[in-house]
């Protein structure tokens, strides 16, 4: 649109022309000028004594200047203003790549050591120097987690069926304000009440792994009503009214009607729910402990979980150092494998879940 | 019409029935929202009730044997750094990297840029500290002896410079990239509802896009970034296992960034004391996360406020 209207600029009035508006960069243009940028930075830290961070830092700025010098030159200050912002912008989303791109490939680099049949068949018992595995916190993280999930989900689907199909007024009001001020509550508080609410229950050092259960929930519960009460309000009224209509009372028609439409879009906030507390350590860390061995009994002393398990290998390495930060850093690899499957799970069950659309 | 609408008057055995199904199952659902408006004041009246031992313990019992506001002082003082070193860096990474996925990114991938950044969010906290400090530590180590050498006059960067990199200065960083998928998944939704009448109608004047940007994007998605920014600072507050592995706290109030001598935060100096605690020490790590809870709780009512304050005025667009 803009090359036809300066067509006929050039055309109809030659002679009062504004050049630099006319003249343009091409892309490979502006794309060579960034390389020459880029290879102006090189060599800058090569004066400087190479390294590749510097070159990256030098080469970014410089070629960010050189592409907005250029465009100022040639296109004026407005162009050159709007290119400027496109290179700060896309170098904004490169930093960011960097921390993710470096952390995946760290702990995949440190964390494959261990990653064997033994890491997830042994647990740590009478285990001090090398093998060993986290077998008994896996299994740990799966049953507190479990649990968790048991306490949160009843509570949240219907607060968030309360807050959809019955509440109102200030109830109602404050029932999603103070949801939403849960989702910031920080987890290691999530803990502290936990550990304070069964300290007075059963007297000082108690230790269970339900009471890591308790705190994940007030982590969970929030995420999972939030994304329940998403999930429901996008069941078109129309099919609560059919029901209603046909003399199904309301609370067949939620159950039998409005569940059911959504059960997709709930099972993928849940799991999301689920990712969301099964890296959580610091509540672990203060309600349930660690222990070498397998307990998976939730109500019945300390349990391994495997960020609690990961953290105190990496932090209280024993002699044979390269063994507990080698098991450290499988763990961690163990961890992001379980999030990433869970997401994953996530988006299959809101693709394969999702209610027939065909009329 | 008026034929069906004809008796006015409902015959009384017409009445809607109020079945037990109906009575049992609303009471179930408005029963779970008052238990977790419960929770919450719960875990107020808990850590109060835990704490009171360490509010009125003379202040030679408290550990350190100083009492308990200089105690939880320089705590609060290394929350505070870290976290707002993280704000600092991460809210103008973020509304970049939301104009670039609303605006910038090739159409086609640009779903896929925005779920990439909240892959971010999706690791756990445990491995940021491992990662911090296997790779972000040393990594940042020549910076600091730099900054030491250039920047002493400021006293953020006094200096001695630490050889190790376990500094606020990392951990403020580590805690930037935890917070950025919060901040920027919430900028860009606001940039994306921006109103696209306004958004054509620069463009037609002549706006380049940048322009278009500035006039039509960034005026109303303000209160949604501020809010973002927020909330991400409520969860660097709140943060504590990277800070708890990176960190080498412990020494007291200072806001020099870059020495091995760093105050601690108050959820990373809980999560390093509580599993040895006994007897008071228990109480007054407690109270401790008292002062963060209220701390964080007031930073995200905020948030919250801005938040449905924007709500309330976009249903004009």
């Amino acid at each position: 649109m803009s090359i036809a209207t300066q067509s006929a600029l050039e055309t109809s009035v030659p002679q009062q022309e504004p050049v630099r508006a006319r003249r343009r960069l091409s892309r490979p243009a502006l794309v060579g000028l960034y390389l020459a940028g880029v290879a102006l930075g090189a060599a800058l830290s090569a004066v400087t004594g190479f390294a590749v961070t510097s070159t990256v830092v030098y080469g970014v700025v410089l070629a960010t200047l050189v592409v907005y010098v250029a465009t100022r030159a040639v296109e004026g200050r407005r162009k050159a203003a709007d290119r400027l912002v496109t290179c700060l912008v896309t170098t904004a989303f490169g930093i960011a790549m960097i921390p993710l791109v470096s952390l995946v490939y760290t702990v995949l680099e440190k964390g494959l050591a261990r990653f064997d049949g033994a890491f997830f068949s042994n647990s740590m018992f009478r285990v001090v120097g090398e093998g060993g595995g986290a077998y008994h916190a896996i299994l740990g993280t799966l049953v507190i987690t479990a649990l968790a999930t048991l306490i949160s989900v009843p509570i949240g689907l219907m607060t968030a069926i309360y807050l959809v199909e019955y509440g109102s007024g200030r109830l109602k009001r404050a029932i999603t304000f103070f949801v939403d001020v849960m989702t910031g509550i920080p987890s290691i508080v999530a803990g502290l009440f936990a550990f304070a609410l069964f300290t007075l229950l059963f007297g000082n050092d108690v230790r269970m792994g339900v009471m890591g259960a308790v705190a994940l929930s007030v982590l969970m519960i929030p995420v999972v009503v939030r994304s329940c009460e998403e999930v429901l309000k996008l069941v078109p009224n129309e099919l609560r009214e059919a029901s209603y209509a046909l003399g199904v009372p309301k609370w067949r028609t939620v159950v039998k009607v409005v569940l059911p439409t959504a059960v997709a879009g709930l099972g993928t906030g849940v799991t999301l729910a689920v990712a969301r507390v099964v890296g959580e350590t610091a509540p672990l860390l203060i309600t349930v402990g660690l222990i070498t061995s397998t307990n998976l009994n939730p109500f019945g002393g300390r349990m391994a979980t495997l960020p609690v398990f990961a953290y105190y290998q990496l932090t209280q390495p024993g002699t044979a150092t390269q063994a507990f930060l080698d098991r450290a850093w499988t763990a961690a690899l163990v961890l992001i494998i379980l999030v990433m499957a869970l997401n994953v799970v996530a988006r299959l069950i809101s693709r394969f879940f999702a209610p027939k659309t065909g009329h | 019409m008026t034929a069906t609408k004809a008796p006015t008057e409902p015959p009384p055995q017409l009445r809607t029935v109020r079945r037990p199904g109906d009575r049992v199952f609303a009471g179930g659902a408005k029963g779970s929202g008052i238990f977790i408006l419960l929770v919450l004041a719960g875990v107020a009246a808990f850590l109060i009730s835990e704490a009171i031992p360490a509010l009125t313990a003379p202040a030679e019992d408290i550990p350190d044997g100083e009492g308990l506001a200089s105690y939880i002082g320089p705590l609060i003082l290394g929350t505070l750094l870290g976290a707002v070193l993280a704000l600092l860096v991460a809210t103008p990474l973020s509304v970049g990297i939301a104009l670039y996925v609303t605006y910038y990114a090739p159409r086609r991938i640009a779903a896929v840029m925005g779920y990439v950044i909240d892959l971010l969010a999706a690791i756990p906290s445990v491995v940021y500290g491992f990662w911090g400090l296997a790779v972000l530590a040393p990594a940042l180590v020549p910076f600091h002896v730099w900054a030491a050498d250039n920047l002493s006059w400021i006293p953020f960067f006094a200096g001695p410079a630490s050889t190790s990199g376990r500094t606020m200065l990392t951990v403020g960083l580590v805690l930037a990239v935890m917070i950025l998928p919060i901040i920027s998944a919430i900028a860009r939704e606001v940039f994306s509802q921006a109103p696209a009448l306004h958004r054509e109608a620069a463009l037609a004047l002549g706006a380049t896009r940048w322009e278009m940007i500035k006039i039509a994007v960034l005026p109303y998605g303000k209160s949604g970034v501020i809010a973002g920014a927020m909330l991400g600072l409520g969860r660097a507050l709140g943060e504590t296992m990277a800070v708890a592995i990176i960190l080498s706290g412990g020494a007291g109030a200072t806001v020099n960034l870059i020495s091995n001598s760093n105050p601690s935060t108050i959820a990373s100096n809980i999560a390093l004391r509580f599993p040895e605690a006994t007897g008071l020490g228990v109480n007054t790590l407690i109270a401790s996360g008292l002062v963060l809870f209220v701390i964080t709780l007031a930073v995200n009512m905020l948030a919250r406020w801005i938040v449905d304050r924007r709500a309330d005025f976009s249903g004009a667009n």
